[in-house]
């Protein structure tokens, strides 16, 4: 069976182009980037490059362009980076990234309510704020909802009210779909993760601008301007390049292309499903639905009185993948904390279904869901109604 | 058929996983994820879900994990802590069959389109001659479960497959190394799945706050004192701190209004009439001379059976409040209650 592939914010297909630019660092192109012959350098080349198309897509000088091992492991360094050059409390919203919440829960940092949209409440961040504070991290783009945080209202109160501190965004949602370079003036770490846009599983980046200090984590033979020792990983990086290159190129496009058929779904699915709701959309004026607070690639909904399990159960049957909210290490479905930051009732958050969409999708891919979900949530309901009655 | 296989992660359920889809039906394997964190050491840890995968991996069937936490939280872990709180005994295994694995698992697993749903418990499903299903003992009498499931009705075993329960615990393991079976020597599971061996104490005690209790003899003479009632059992002996008595002392009586825990010889333990509550029957309710077991892998003893009391032929110690007693004819389950 032919797959609907519906969890882009989980993970993306490696591009063609991009796994033909990673294959020679395999194989032919195999040395240390940190030694001195030919080979060697050509590698060191590679990764130079590479480090300069991340650089120009994130505003920030290739030498605070850090190489790492996953979006998580870029988070962590900006975090507890922080804390240990600075000394200070590390504040983060109650919506973030399991990368970013359990760091600063770890560090005994301040949570930040959010309001309904699950965006950080600007009021009870500038209460949280004070000269102690080291770092304060709020994601760019949300992981489970797609929601979009208003990163220059954000930028201003911590700078008016924590003017020593880091400001760090997690942009691993937000790189395939908004102007990260112009969100990047406003901060000064960035944490991007290569496989949610099309590069490989494996490598991250942390943009360090203006000289913010950090700590590095991991130490040894001081790769990566001393803040991630490690030999790189060549070809992931080339291959991160190359998908940085090809968003850059066409992100315009792409978000043009894939906001119309994400509206489709969403608007295929409310027409057809009783009973839905969509996280953080507005109606507006001639009946359409204002999804603007989201990133073009994400639908998230919640499906009253079944649960997402099943529906995934369900559809997975059809061919179509999608998840709820994140999984837990054993495979299970989670409880959303986004949700729950958000104050939706858990009785509703428990048929949370997030289908994202990417830079591959197809309209074929939205007909089936549109094929299948409603039939799918209307058996679970059937069923459900049986066992009450 | 179309089946949904509990796994667990240990050998029982793998087999049974093995012997479905080896008679030719579509078996899917399904870990429920019921508990999590520090004490995560349970028959749902994430190792366990590992080893479940793996042997489904090695069936060649899907496997997925349910996360069933919240529910098991609120009605198994916090009503355990409820019932210690009030001096009593629970038994959380019952308590987990009747609400999540026989009421959540086999809802969900009916909603999903399964036909049904199997588990790698020692038990089998028989057919009366009426026709009726009832649950009866497993072929191992020493891995019996017929009593932790006494709660199952024709509702629930119309839909239900124990295909280890013809087997013994050696066969089982026997079977699962033939079939190269990664849990065939893994050891049976022990003790409460939520709580880490040798903790339970402090996972009481963080949910409860812990009630200090008199100790005294059944004539009310002070004998001591214990740090938490919460954590006694009626028959209990050991752990009471109340040694140079001339005979063993049992724990015949929890009294938390009073905060008094009555200790007494063995036969201040003994009781022609026992009540039980909460009872549940899988067909019609039973009544005179049938056999009683108190204990999850107790003996039975024969009790006159009269609506809410079981008057037992011979004195028996008092059954802990909280615990089930069931009822048997025979291998076949009638039904059961809990000890008032």
């Amino acid at each position: 069976m032919s797959v609907a592939y519906f969890d882009h914010a989980a993970s993306t297909p490696v591009r063609d182009e991009v796994l033909e630019a990673m294959m020679p660092f395999f194989r032919d192109c195999y040395a240390n980037p940190t030694g001195a012959h030919r080979m060697a350098r050509d590698s060191r080349r590679a990764i130079d490059e590479a480090r300069d198309v991340l650089a120009a897509g994130l505003a920030t000088e290739p030498t605070g362009i850090v190489f790492c091992g996953s979006g998580t492991e870029a988070d962590n360094l900006a975090i507890f980076g922080a804390a240990a050059a600075g000394g200070g409390r590390v504040v983060c919203s109650a919506a973030e990234h399991h990368a970013v919440l359990r760091p600063v829960e770890r560090l005994g940092g301040s949570v930040v309510e959010t309001d309904s949209n699950g965006v950080i409440d600007t009021g009870a961040l500038r209460d949280a704020l004070g000269e102690d504070v080291a770092l304060v991290s709020v994601m760019m783009a949300n992981n489970e909802t797609g929601v979009i945080s208003p990163l220059d209202e954000i930028a201003e109160v911590v700078r008016t009210h924590a003017p020593q501190a880091l400001f760090h965004t997690d942009a691993v949602q937000g790189f395939p779909w908004l102007d990260v370079a112009e969100a990047a003036r406003l901060v000064d770490l960035i944490s991007l993760s290569a496989h949610k846009f099309g590069g490989p599983k494996g490598v991250g980046v942390l943009a360090v601008r203006g000289g913010a200090r950090l700590r590095a984590q991991i130490i040894g033979g001081g790769q990566e301007m001393g803040l991630r020792s490690g030999t790189q990983n060549t070809a992931g990086i080339v291959g991160m390049g190359k998908a940085a290159e090809i968003v850059l190129a066409e992100r315009d496009s792409a978000v043009e292309r894939v906001r119309v058929l994400r509206d489709q779904l969403a608007d295929g699915l409310a027409a057809t499903v009783p009973g839905v709701v969509e996280t953080a959309v507005t109606p507006s004026s001639g009946g359409c639905t204002d999804r603007s607070a989201k990133v073009a690639g994400s639908c998230h909904l919640c499906f009253e009185g079944v649960e997402s399990e099943e529906m995934l159960f369900l559809i997975e049957r059809e061919g179509v993948y999608a998840s709820a909210a994140s999984s837990c290490a054993s495979g299970a479905e989670d409880p959303s904390h986004t949700l729950a930051a958000m104050g939706w009732p858990r009785a509703l958050a428990r048929g949370s279904l997030r289908l994202s969409l990417g830079y591959p999708t197809t309209l074929a891919d939205v007909d089936r869901v549109l094929a299948t979900l409603p039939e799918a949530v209307a058996q679970l309901r059937r069923a459900a109604g049986q066992a009450a009655a | 058929m179309r089946i949904l296989a509990a796994m667990s992660g240990g050998v029982d359920s793998s087999v049974a996983a093995a012997l479905l889809a080896e008679e030719g039906h579509e078996v899917v394997g399904v870990t429920m994820k019921l508990w999590g964190g520090p004490s995560d050491v349970g028959c749902c840890s994430v190792a366990d879900v590992h080893d479940a995968r793996r042997v489904a991996d090695t069936l060649g069937i899907e496997h997925h994990v349910f996360n069933f936490g919240e529910d098991f939280n609120d009605r198994v872990v916090n009503r355990y802590a409820d019932a210690h709180a009030v001096g009593r005994t629970p038994n959380p295994c019952i308590e987990c069959n009747r609400h999540i694995k026989f009421d959540r698992l086999l809802l969900r697993a009916a909603a999903l389109g399964f036909d049904a749903v199997a588990t790698g418990h020692h038990a089998r499903i028989v057919t009366r001659s009426d026709g009726s299903l009832r649950v009866a003992r497993g072929a191992d009498l020493a891995k019996d479960q017929s009593y932790v499931l006494y709660m199952l009705g024709a509702a629930e075993l119309g839909s239900l497959k124990f295909p280890v329960g013809v087997l013994t615990k050696t066969e089982v393991r026997a079977m699962a190394g033939r079939m190269g079976l990664r849990t065939a020597c893994k050891p049976d599971s022990m003790g409460v799945c939520f709580i880490k061996r040798g903790t339970r104490p402090g996972f009481l005690a963080e949910r409860l706050g812990l009630t200090p209790a008199e100790v005294v003899d059944t004539s009310g003479r002070r004998l001591g004192e214990v740090a938490a009632l919460e954590l006694l059992t009626v028959g209990q002996r050991r752990g009471l701190g109340i040694g140079g008595l001339s005979a063993p002392a049992y724990v015949v009586d929890i009294d938390r209004a009073s905060a008094t825990v009555t200790v007494g010889d063995r036969p201040d333990l003994l009781t022609t009439t026992q009540r039980v509550a909460c009872l549940e029957w899988a067909g019609e309710v039973a009544s005179g001379p049938i056999d009683v077991q108190t204990s999850a892998h107790g003996e039975p003893r024969r009790g006159n059976v009269d609506g809410e009391v079981v008057i037992w032929g011979e004195p028996q110690p008092r059954v802990a409040p909280g615990q089930s007693m069931v009822f048997y004819d025979g291998d076949c389950v009638l039904g059961g209650g809990v000890a008032a």
